[in-house]
């Protein structure tokens, strides 16, 4: 049995292969690290245009409008094309009280938003029914669609809100990792 | 009633011209007024001292639990938020105290119900206003952490030393 290994791809001395021809770890590397670049070229679009569907449901709701106004201005992380219509937005931020007749229009708004999209479940209400333990409240928005961030409050300040996009903002820089 | 039709318009108001000037001068006014934006990172807010923020346990100098496990916070709680289980102290005057504190901050609204109404002075609304979570499981907060959100509040009356 020869205890020599005579695999050209691990024989590191004077193989420099910078385009991977020979499927080497070098050119490997180097094509990894190319889509890695693109994947964060992505991601750093995405996180930096975030537009948001506001499903503002109830009282939550007049806090994310003070968000998008000036005293707040979202707009300097980019996130400020509130878009009414799903298929435009890629945040959906829940502000409010989620009642079991306006669900299906939720998940329904949810479904027709394009891929990647995330979700912010904004004020107590949206995150977990809140004071609202009723036969007609979901508890929790999360019970019908997925939830990134979740901020308390009822309602959150604005100031919450804009901490709830940077987390997501965040979190899109580390999908690309 | 005679439906009012409305007049031809003169030439100015036909070539929109002056229309347009005026709405941008009053856009451009506004880049030479004081800015209003917080820029919120960086800049905070300055917290007036009447705000409710998150609700927090307290302990006193000696840093005994001020918390004697009454429920009466978690029997106000509007959204029932507050959940307590009770042991008993067998080396402490007080008798009573919190053996599982857990405030879930997702049901919390914030109401200040719990400080009006606890008599030990042993819950307070923080200055916290800027809190999100990923999870629901990580915003139930829990004795220790409430405790060390809160910190020591001087008790000057101590009640419980010479009891």
């Amino acid at each position: 049995m020869g205890s020599q290994v005579n695999d050209p791809r691990l024989s590191t001395a004077g193989t420099a292969d910078p385009y991977g021809a020979n499927g080497s770890e070098d050119g490997l590397l180097k094509e990894s690290l190319f889509t890695t670049r693109l994947d964060e070229l992505v991601s750093w679009s995405r996180k930096n245009s975030l537009w948001p569907m506001p499903m503002g449901l109830a009282c939550c709701a007049i806090e994310l409008m003070a968000m998008v106004g000036p005293r707040f201005d979202v707009a300097r992380f980019g996130a400020e094309a509130l878009r009414f219509s799903p298929r435009q937005a890629d945040l959906m931020i829940v502000a409010g009280t989620v009642s079991k007749k306006m669900a299906p229009a939720v998940k329904k708004v949810y479904d027709q938003m394009p891929e990647p999209k995330w979700v912010i479940a904004m004020g107590a209400c949206a995150s977990s029914g809140g004071m609202f333990h009723s036969y007609s409240t979901v508890q929790g928005v999360d019970e019908i669609i997925p939830v990134d961030v979740y901020i308390p409050g009822c309602p959150p300040r604005p100031e919450a809100l804009i901490a709830g996009i940077l987390d997501i903002q965040k979190k899109i820089a580390a999908e690309a990792k | 009633m005679l439906v009012q039709r409305p007049r031809s318009l003169s030439l100015g108001e036909r070539i929109y011209l002056p229309g347009i000037l005026k709405g941008m001068w009053l856009t451009l006014r506004h880049m030479f007024r004081p800015k209003v934006t917080l820029q919120y990172p960086d800049e905070k807010w300055t917290v007036p001292d009447y705000y409710r923020g998150i609700p927090v346990l307290v302990s006193d100098q000696a840093g005994r639990t001020k918390c004697v496990a009454c429920f009466l916070c978690q029997w106000v709680c509007p959204p029932r938020a507050i959940t307590i289980q009770a042991e008993e102290l067998a080396s402490s005057s007080v008798e009573k105290g919190p053996k599982e504190f857990e405030i879930n901050m997702l049901r919390c609204i914030m109401c200040g119900y719990c400080e009006e109404v606890c008599p030990e002075e042993a819950i307070f609304m923080s200055k916290q206003y800027e809190l999100t979570g990923k999870t629901r499981e990580e915003l139930i907060f829990d004795k220790e952490k409430l405790l060390k959100l809160g910190g020591k509040r001087f008790d000057t009356i101590r009640k419980w030393d010479h009891k």
